[in-house]
C-alpha cells in the first residue's frame, strides 16, 4: 500500500501552500478536498449562469509577495488587479472617499475637517511605524515564552531586540496599541465620525468585536499589514475571482508533481501509538502518509477528526476553550445592470473599490451590540464590492457580480441554529439598507446567495463560520494561536500538523500560516528550506 | 436613509475635486502660458514648474535679473488674537516678543522631544495678527498648542496667493510698478500696498541670498499682481522661473529644505531620522532665555547630556563634480553621512554641498573627510572619491541683498 | 512664616500618605485643601438629618499594607480584623442568593458542589495569577527608555514569579492576562450568579463590559489588593471611610504635617521649567521646591499649571487621558432596614450585588457607550449602620450603593436624566427588596456630573482616569511620564491618576513620596 510522504486535508489556500512548498521540497504529497472543488474560502463559482461569484473571501491583499514568488502564482493565472478607491456614505447624501492620490485625499477630507485633513499624515506615520514592528512577525514561527529552546529563545531574543529597537515613547504606543480600541485609538487624531468609520471598519473586519472593544485597534494592523514597503498590490481584485487564486496554487502544485484528490471527505485521522499514519475518508477508504497536515481548523481538526483518547487533557481543553464565534455573513448578488448610487458622481473611481454604508462609530458598534445578543445586525456594516467594473471576466458585458460581506452575523441565533427564514430576514436587512442608498437596486437583482455561519460551516468547513478559523484577540494571537504550547505548527500527536488560519499569524487570504507550517515540517524533516524565499526586509 | 440629517450643500459641491489632481494656483492661466518645457512637478497638490523655459537661463534671471517664482502652495496659517504672541513664542524656537510689527523672522519648532517638525518664516503682520508659512502642513499641532491660549488659527493656503521677486532688479521693477515706499524695506521688512482696490504685503524675503522681496494678495487679486509686475518690469529683465533654478540659488544661500535636507518629525517612521535643531544648523534659534516653548526640556537635556547625535554642514568639495546624494566618509572609510544637496555653483565658482554627518564628524572633528561620488555617464558610474571642506554657510554672500536703499541696477 | 519642604495640593487619601510618609522622612510638609474637609471622595458626610454614610467609596478592599505599616495605622486608630471580612451576596430574583464568603470567597455557599469546586480552583488561579502582578502596586512603572525594559527590578520579580507558576500555569497565565472575563467565566463555571457577581467586579469603575477584552484586568486589580493580609478581603469600616481617613490624618499630623483647609490651589507656579510654589485663590504665594500634587492630573497641568508651561504634545495626551466616570453613588436614608428576599442576617451586613448574568451586565454596559444610562442597572449595596449603629437614628438605617452604568456625559443631560436613573435604580432595588420604596426617608443620587462638582474629580471617575490596560502601567497617567515626576521639575504627581491607580489603597501617594526620597529632594 503506498504512503505518501504528506497528506493535506483541506484545499484551502494555506492547505495548498503548504502543499506547494513540500512537494518542491521534493515529498511526494496528496491534498484531499472534501467539496468536489478546492479553494475552501477563496473560489470562484458559477452559481447562477453567466455569473462568477467570489462567494467567500472577496479581496486580495495580504496575501504574501514571498509566497507568490516562490510558487510561481503569476505563472500559473493569478492577476491581482487594485481597487481605484472606496467610500464610505453619509446619511445626508454625501460620501467620504478614499483616494490613492496624498493631495486629493487631504482635499476629500477636508470637505468634513480640515483639521482631519492635516491630521492624516501622523496617523499614516504612526500604523504605519506599528506595522513595521509586526509585519516581520507574520513570517516567523512565534516563539514559546515559556521555552528554553535556543530556537525559542532566539525569537524571543528577535522580539525583544526588534521591541528595544523602538524608542520609549514608541514601546509605549505599541504596548498601548495592542490594547485600545479603534474607536479610542482613532479618537487622538480625528474629530469627524465618518472619518473614524472610514478608518474603523478594518479593525472590526473579520471579527467578533466591536469597534469600541479594546484589542480592535491591533485588528486594524493585521488587515493593514498588507501595505508595507513595497508589497505588491495592497487590495485589489484577483481576476476571475477569489478562485482564481487556489487555481493558481493547485496548478502550481499540480506542475510541481503533487496531486488533488476533491470529493474526499476526510472522517478522521489515523494514529497509532501516538503518530498519525494517514487519513481515513468517510467513506472507509484508508490512505497512508507518513505525515499529516491538516488545514481544517483547530476545533475541527481535533473535535471531530482526531480522538480524544490521542490527546492530552490540558491541550483538548484549550483546544476546547479556543473563540471561534463567527460573526459575518456574506450576500452575494447576481445583478443585470451597475447599481447607482445617486451620491456619487456617475464617474467616481469609488464604484472600481469598496463601498461602505455605516457613517458613525455608534451605528457601527450597535450593529455589535445586535451580535452579542445573538441576533444578525439590524443596521448592518457592509463591505460592498464590484469586481466586474475592474474583471470583465466574471460577467458578460454590462452585468456585474456584487459581493456583500455583512457584519455581524452570530454563529446561532438566539441560541439556536439559524433557519432558513433567519437567513432571508438577515439578507432582507442587506437588500434594504442597499436599497436605501441604492433607488431600484432590488429590481437589478438577478440571483443572490445569502451565507450566514451556518452555510460556511456547511459548505467551506469554518467552525462557526469564522473566517479567520478563530478570533483575532490577543489571547489567541501569536504564541496563543491557536493554543498555548502549540504555537509552532504541530500538535501533541506525532507527525499530525496543523497548517490553517487557526494558526499563526491568522487569517485573511495571507497563505503565511501554510508558508510557516511548511517551513517547520521540513525542518523536522531535516530538509532543506532553500526553495522558500526569506520574508522580505523591512528596512 | 435617514432624510432628517442636514444636507452640507458646500460640502457635496467640493466633491468634483477628485477629477483634478493637481489644481492650479491663483497664477497658473500666466504659468500655463510661458509654460515651453511643460515640465511639472506636484507641490503639496498643486501643479507647479520644475522649469518654464530654460532651467539655466531661469537660474541667471535670479542672479542677474529679476525672477518671478509663484509660492502659492506653499502652506500659510493666519495666527490673531490677543494671545498670538505668547502662542507664538510657545510653540516657535525664536522669541517672538522681539518681532516687531512689520518683521518677519526664519524660526523653527519642535514636538516635545525636541524634534523639528518644520522651519518656516512668520510674519508679524501687527500687534495680534501673524502669518506662518511653511514646507508641511501643522493644523492639528497649531490647534492643540492652542488651548488656553485666546488665539485662532486658520489655515489659508487657498485663499492668499504668493509670489517671489528675486534678483538684483527686483527693487527697480517694485518701484516702476508704482509700489512707492518699497525702498524703504529692509531686510525682514514688511509692509502693505494698495493693488487693484485691494492690499499687497511685500516683504523683502527670500529663498535666494540675493536681493529680493515676496507679494502676498488675495486670491482673486492674483492675476492683476502678475501683470502688474511683468509689465513695470519688462526693462528690467523680468522673467518667470521653476523650481529648479531658485532650488540652485537656495543652496548657494546655503538654505535647508524640510524633507530634503532633514526629515519633518511628524513624517519620519524611522526614529533615527528625527532631528534636532543643534542636528541640522538651527541651533542659533533656540533662545532659552525666553519663556518656555516646546522641546525646551528635551533640547536642553539633550545638549547637557551630549545627546546630539548629527550636525548639518556645509561641505566644499573638489573638483566640479556635483556630490548629489553622496556618502560621506573619514580617511576614505568610515561612513560618517550622507550629502543632501550638491552642485558646482557658478556664482562661487566653488563645487558646494550640505552634509548630515554623524557627530563628532563635522563638529570637532573636520578634517580628512571625503566625499563618494557615483558620477553616471553614459551608462556607467564614474566612482570619485573627493576631499570635503567644512566651510561655512551661506557659500556666496551678496551685499545688494541687505543694502538699503536698494540699489537701482 | 514657616518654610516648607513640599506642597501637597489635595487632601485626599492620597495626598495625606505622601505627605505623612514625607514628613515621616524628614521633611516639612504642608497640604492644601480645597474644600472644608480632608478625605477627598473617602470621607464619611451627613447626607440627611442623622443619616451619615461613606460619600463615595464605601468599602476598604485594598489599603496597601506598606501604607498600613509605613504610617503605623493601626496605631492611630485603623482596626482591621479577619472579623470584620464581610461577604459578597450576588442577590437573585427567583431564587436563594449565592454567598462568597471569607476573603474573597474562601467559602461558596448557595451554589453546587460541582461550582463550588470549580470555583475553588479558579479562585486560587485568579489569586495566583493576581499575585503576580501584585509587585507592580508598590513599585515605579517599570522605564522603557532604551534597554532598561528587562533589568527593571519588578519586571524581573515577575519574571521569577512567572517561573514558579510552572509552564503550563504560565502559559494559561499569557493566554488569559488580555481576555474578557466573561469568557474566561464560561470556560471554568456554570452559576450565572456567580459569573454575573465576577462579571460586575471586574468591570466595577471601569467603561468596559466583561465582553470586552482585557476586562479579566479589573478583576486581578481587585485581588491584587489585601486587607488584614488577606487578598481579596472586604470590610466596611467603622465609622465609615472618613475614618480611615482620619486615621491617615492622625499619622500625619503626628509627623508634623501641616493642613490647611478652605485653601484652593488657583495656580502652580513654574518658573524656567521649575515648579517653585503655588498661587492660592486669595491670592497668596506659598513657595516650596517640591511640589506634590494628589489631585487629578488633567486639572493639574491644563489649570493649575497651564498649558503654556508644558509641551502641546504633553497637553494632547493628558487631554487624551479617559477619565468620563460611569459609576453613580446612591445613598439612602431609610426608615427601617430593608429586606433583601432570601438573604440572612449575616448576608445583610455583606455586599449585596444586583448583576443577575454577565450577559446582564453587559446589556446594562451597552447603553452607557451612547451616552445612554442602563435601563436596568446593575450595583452593589451595603447597608453600614447594622453594624455601625452610630450612622442612622435608632431604628432606621444607610443604604449606601454604587450603581453603574452611568456615563459622565448623559445625552440629555443629567437635569433631566437623574431622576429617571433614580426611578431606574428604585425599581431594580424593589425587585430584591420588595417595598424598600416605602421606606425611603431621603435619596442622594450622585451622578458622575455630581461627584465632578462635589469631590473635584473631573468626569466623576474615581481612579481618575480609566483604568484600562492601555492606561495602566507606564501609559498611566501618560507614557513617558508614569514614574510620579513630571515635565515640570520639582513638581510630582501622587493621586490616583497615577499608577498603580484608584480605590483606598493609598499605593500612588506612598510610591510617590518614595520617589520624591529617592531623588533627594
Amino acid at each position: 500500500m503506498k504512503a505518501w510522504d504528506a497528506i493535506i486535508i483541506g484545499g484551502g489556500h494555506n492547505g495548498l501552500v503548504n502543499a506547494c512548498y513540500l512537494q518542491r521540497a521534493g515529498l511526494d504529497v496528496l491534498v484531499v478536498e472534501k467539496n468536489d472543488w478546492v479553494g475552501g474560502a477563496a473560489t470562484s463559482r458559477e452559481l447562477t449562469p453567466g455569473f462568477l461569484y467570489s462567494n467567500c473571501s472577496y479581496v486580495c491583499s495580504l496575501f504574501r509577495p514571498e509566497i507568490m514568488r516562490d510558487l510561481e502564482l503569476p505563472r500559473f493565472g493569478l492577476q491581482v488587479i487594485s481597487y481605484e478607491g472606496g467610500a464610505v456614505f453619509t446619511r445626508d447624501g454625501d460620501y467620504l472617499a478614499n483616494c490613492r492620490d496624498h493631495d486629493a485625499h487631504r482635499r476629500e477630507f477636508a470637505r468634513f475637517s480640515r483639521r482631519d485633513a492635516e491630521a492624516y499624515d501622523r496617523y499614516a506615520r504612526d500604523v504605519t511605524r506599528q506595522c513595521r514592528f509586526i509585519q516581520p512577525l507574520l513570517m516567523r514561527t512565534a516563539p514559546d515564552p515559556t521555552s528554553l529552546k535556543p530556537r525559542d529563545l532566539g525569537e524571543l531574543l528577535y522580539l525583544g531586540k526588534k521591541f528595544a529597537g523602538l524608542s520609549a515613547e514608541e514601546m509605549a504606543l505599541t504596548l498601548r496599541f495592542w490594547t485600545m480600541s479603534i474607536s479610542e485609538f482613532l479618537d487622538e487624531y480625528f474629530e469627524t465620525d465618518v472619518i473614524k468609520a472610514n478608518f474603523a471598519l478594518s479593525g472590526i473586519i473579520g471579527t467578533a468585536l466591536g469597534p469600541m472593544s479594546p484589542g480592535t485597534a491591533y485588528v486594524l494592523l493585521h488587515h493593514y499589514m498588507g501595505e508595507v514597503d513595497g508589497s505588491v498590490g495592497a487590495w485589489g481584485y484577483a481576476r476571475g475571482g477569489m478562485g482564481a487564486v487556489t487555481k493558481a496554487l493547485a496548478a502550481s502544485f499540480k506542475a510541481s508533481g503533487g496531486t488533488i484528490r476533491t470529493g474526499a471527505e476526510v472522517d478522521h485521522v489515523l494514529v497509532q501509538r501516538g503518530k498519525a499514519k494517514g487519513v481515513v475518508l468517510a467513506g472507509g477508504e484508508e490512505i497512508y502518509g507518513k505525515l499529516v497536515v491538516s488545514n481544517a481548523d483547530v476545533k475541527r481538526t481535533f473535535l471531530k477528526l482526531v480522538e480524544e483518547k490521542e490527546l492530552p487533557d490540558i491541550f483538548l481543553r484549550r483546544v476546547k476553550n479556543f473563540k471561534i464565534r463567527g460573526s459575518s455573513g456574506k450576500v452575494n448578488i447576481a445583478l443585470d445592470s451597475r447599481p447607482e448610487f445617486p451620491a456619487l458622481p456617475k464617474d467616481s473611481p469609488v464604484y472600481r473599490g469598496d463601498m461602505h454604508l455605516t457613517d458613525s462609530m455608534e451605528r457601527m458598534e450597535r450593529a455589535y451590540d445586535d451580535w452579542k445578543a445573538g441576533r444578525w445586525s439590524a443596521d448592518p456594516f457592509l463591505d460592498m464590492v464590484i469586481p466586474t467594473t475592474l474583471d470583465p471576466t466574471m460577467a458578460s458585458p454590462g452585468k456585474h457580480f456584487m459581493s456583500c460581506f455583512v457584519q455581524y452575523a452570530p454563529p446561532k441565533v438566539n441560541g439556536r441554529e439559524w433557519t432558513d427564514a433567519d437567513r432571508d430576514g438577515f439578507a432582507e436587512s442587506v437588500i434594504a439598507q442597499i436599497a436605501e442608498y441604492s433607488p431600484g437596486f432590488r429590481d437589478r437583482i438577478v440571483h443572490m446567495e445569502v451565507r450566514t455561519p451556518r452555510e460556511i460551516e456547511a459548505e467551506v468547513g469554518l467552525t462557526e463560520g469564522n473566517i479567520f478559523q478563530g478570533e483575532l484577540t490577543f489571547d489567541q494571537l501569536l504564541f496563543n494561536r491557536p493554543v498555548p504550547g502549540y504555537a509552532q505548527y504541530r500538535s501533541p500527536v506525532g507527525g499530525l500538523y496543523m497548517c490553517g488560519s487557526s494558526t499563526h499569524p491568522g487569517g485573511g487570504v495571507m497563505g503565511a500560516p501554510g508558508r510557516n507550517a511548511a517551513v517547520k515540517i521540513l525542518r523536522d524533516l531535516a530538509k532543506s528550506t532553500s526553495h522558500m524565499s526569506p520574508a522580505h526586509d523591512v528596512i | 436613509m435617514n432624510r432628517h440629517v442636514k444636507i452640507n450643500s458646500a460640502r457635496i459641491a467640493a466633491q468634483s475635486h477628485f477629477r483634478t489632481l493637481r489644481l492650479g494656483t491663483p497664477f497658473q492661466p500666466r504659468i500655463d502660458a510661458l509654460a515651453k518645457t511643460q515640465d511639472w512637478y506636484n507641490w503639496a497638490g498643486y501643479r507647479a514648474p520644475h522649469s518654464l523655459w530654460d532651467e539655466e537661463l531661469e537660474y541667471f534671471a535670479i542672479r542677474s535679473q529679476a525672477a518671478l517664482f509663484d509660492i502659492s502652495p506653499m502652506t500659510k496659517y493666519r495666527i490673531e488674537g490677543p494671545d498670538a504672541e505668547a502662542f507664538l513664542d510657545r510653540v516657535t524656537l525664536r522669541d517672538v516678543t522681539k518681532l516687531r510689527p512689520g518683521r518677519i523672522h526664519y524660526t523653527a519648532w519642535c514636538d516635545d522631544e525636541g524634534f523639528v517638525l518644520d522651519d518656516g518664516t512668520l510674519f508679524r503682520l501687527s500687534p495680534t495678527r501673524f502669518r506662518l508659512c511653511s514646507q508641511e502642513r501643522h493644523l492639528p499641532w497649531l490647534l492643540d498648542s492652542a488651548i488656553g491660549f485666546d488665539v485662532t488659527v486658520k489655515e489659508e493656503t487657498e485663499a492668499v496667493a504668493g509670489l517671489a521677486l528675486q534678483g538684483p532688479t527686483s527693487f527697480a521693477a517694485l518701484r516702476d510698478a508704482g509700489f512707492a515706499g518699497v525702498e524703504k524695506l529692509r531686510v525682514f521688512d514688511l509692509a502693505d500696498f494698495a493693488h487693484d482696490g485691494s492690499t499687497v504685503t511685500i516683504s523683502r524675503t527670500g529663498f535666494t541670498g540675493d536681493l529680493g522681496y515676496e507679494l502676498f494678495v488675495p486670491a482673486d487679486k492674483a492675476l492683476s499682481l502678475w501683470d502688474r509686475l511683468m509689465t513695470s518690469g519688462e526693462l528690467h529683465g523680468i522673467r518667470a522661473i521653476g523650481y529648479t533654478a531658485l532650488n540652485r540659488a537656495r543652496l548657494e544661500a546655503g538654505l535647508i529644505v524640510a524633507n530634503a535636507d532633514f526629515t519633518t518629525a511628524e513624517h519620519a517612521i524611522r526614529a533615527d531620522r528625527l532631528r534636532m535643531p543643534d542636528e541640522i544648523g538651527l541651533g542659533f534659534m533656540i533662545d532659552l532665555e525666553k519663556g518656555h516653548f516646546n522641546g525646551r526640556r528635551a533640547i536642553l537635556a539633550a545638549r547637557a547630556k551630549c545627546k546630539l547625535r548629527h550636525v548639518l554642514v556645509g561641505l566644499e568639495i573638489e573638483g566640479n563634480i556635483p556630490a548629489e546624494h553622496a556618502i560621506v566618509y573619514h580617511k576614505k572609510s568610515g561612513e560618517v553621512g550622507l550629502v543632501s544637496a550638491a552642485m558646482w555653483s557658478p556664482m562661487a565658482k566653488r563645487n558646494i554641498a550640505i552634509a548630515s554627518l554623524a557627530r563628532p564628524y563635522g563638529d570637532t572633528v573636520v578634517e580628512d573627510l571625503w566625499v563618494e561620488i557615483y558620477a553616471m555617464r553614459e551608462l556607467q558610474y564614474q566612482k570619485l572619491m573627493k576631499r570635503a571642506k567644512v566651510v561655512a554657510r551661506p557659500f556666496i554672500k551678496l551685499e545688494r541683498r541687505t543694502t538699503t536703499p536698494p540699489a537701482d541696477f | 512664616m514657616t518654610s516648607f519642604d513640599a506642597i501637597v495640593i489635595g487632601c485626599g487619601h492620597n495626598g495625606l500618605v505622601t505627605a505623612a510618609t514625607l514628613a515621616t522622612a524628614g521633611r516639612k510638609v504642608l497640604v492644601l485643601e480645597a474644600g472644608k474637609e480632608v478625605g477627598g471622595a473617602a470621607r464619611t458626610e451627613e447626607f440627611a438629618p442623622g443619616f451619615r454614610g461613606s460619600s463615595v467609596a464605601h468599602l476598604l478592599n485594598r489599603l496597601h499594607p506598606d501604607v498600613v505599616k509605613t504610617l503605623e495605622l493601626e496605631k492611630h486608630g485603623l482596626k482591621i480584623a479577619r472579623a470584620d471580612f464581610i461577604p459578597s451576596v450576588a442577590l437573585s430574583k427567583n431564587g436563594p442568593p449565592l454567598v462568597l464568603h471569607g476573603a474573597y470567597g474562601e467559602v461558596l455557599t448557595g451554589a453546587s458542589s460541582s461550582e463550588q469546586s470549580a470555583w475553588r480552583d479558579l479562585r486560587a488561579q485568579l489569586l495566583r495569577y493576581a499575585g503576580i502582578l501584585k509587585p507592580f502596586l508598590s513599585r515605579r512603572p517599570p522605564d522603557l527608555d532604551g534597554m532598561s525594559l528587562l533589568e527593571t527590578a519588578s519586571l524581573g520579580q515577575t519574571a521569577l514569579a512567572l517561573r514558579k507558576l510552572g509552564k503550563e500555569d504560565m502559559r494559561d497565565f499569557l493566554r488569559v492576562l488580555l481576555m474578557n472575563v466573561a469568557d474566561l467565566l464560561d470556560e471554568q463555571l456554570e452559576d450565572i450568579r456567580l459569573k454575573g457577581l465576577l462579571a460586575f467586579d471586574a468591570t466595577l469603575g471601569c467603561h468596559l463590559g466583561p465582553r470586552s477584552p482585557t476586562s479579566l484586568l479589573g478583576l486581578y486589580y481587585r485581588l491584587a489588593g489585601e486587607t488584614g493580609g488577606a487578598a481579596g478581603a472586604q470590610m466596611l469600616p467603622q465609622g465609615g471611610m472618613g475614618a480611615v481617613v482620619a486615621a491617615i490624618r492622625a499619622s500625619a499630623e503626628r509627623a508634623g504635617v501641616v493642613i490647611r483647609i478652605s485653601a484652593p490651589v488657583a495656580k502652580i507656579v513654574v518658573e524656567k521649567g521649575r515648579a517653585v510654589g503655588v498661587t492660592l485663590d486669595n491670592g497668596e504665594e506659598l513657595r516650596a521646591s517640591t511640589i506634590v500634587s494628589a489631585i487629578n492630573p488633567a486639572t493639574t497641568f491644563l489649570d493649575l499649571v497651564g498649558p503654556r508651561e508644558i509641551d502641546t504634545g504633553f497637553v494632547r495626551k493628558v487631554k487624551n487621558i479617559r477619565m468620563r466616570g460611569d459609576a453613580a453613588k446612591l445613598n439612602l436614608a431609610l426608615d427601617r432596614p430593608p429586606q433583601f428576599t432570601g438573604v440572612d442576617a449575616a448576608g445583610h451586613n455583606g455586599r449585596l450585588v444586583i448583576a443577575p448574568s454577565p450577559d446582564h451586565v453587559e446589556r446594562a454596559f451597552n447603553p452607557s457607550k451612547y451616552g445612554e444610562f442602563s435601563q436596568e442597572p446593575v450595583m452593589e449595596i451595603t447597608l453600614p449602620s447594622l453594624a455601625d449603629p452610630s450612622l442612622a437614628p435608632g431604628g432606621a438605617c444607610v443604604l449606601s450603593t454604587v450603581v453603574q452604568y452611568a456615563p459622565y456625559a448623559l445625552k440629555e443631560g443629567w437635569v433631566a436624566g437623574k431622576p429617571k436613573f433614580l426611578k431606574a435604580i428604585m425599581a431594580q432595588l424593589e425587585a430584591y427588596a420588595p417595598s424598600i420604596g416605602k421606606s425611603i426617608v431621603h435619596a442622594e443620587l450622585l451622578t458622575p456630573a455630581d461627584i465632578e462638582t462635589r469631590y473635584r474629580m473631573p468626569g466623576g471617575h474615581w481612579h481618575h482616569g480609566e483604568l484600562q490596560a492601555d492606561q495602566m502601567l507606564m501609559s498611566r497617567p501618560v507614557s513617558s511620564w508614569s514614574g510620579y515626576d513630571t515635565p515640570i521639575e520639582g513638581l510630582f504627581l501622587a493621586g490616583a491618576g497615577s499608577h498603580p491607580g484608584g480605590g483606598v489603597s493609598g499605593a500612588p501617594g506612598l510610591n510617590a513620596a518614595w520617589r520624591i526620597i529617592a531623588m533627594g529632594r
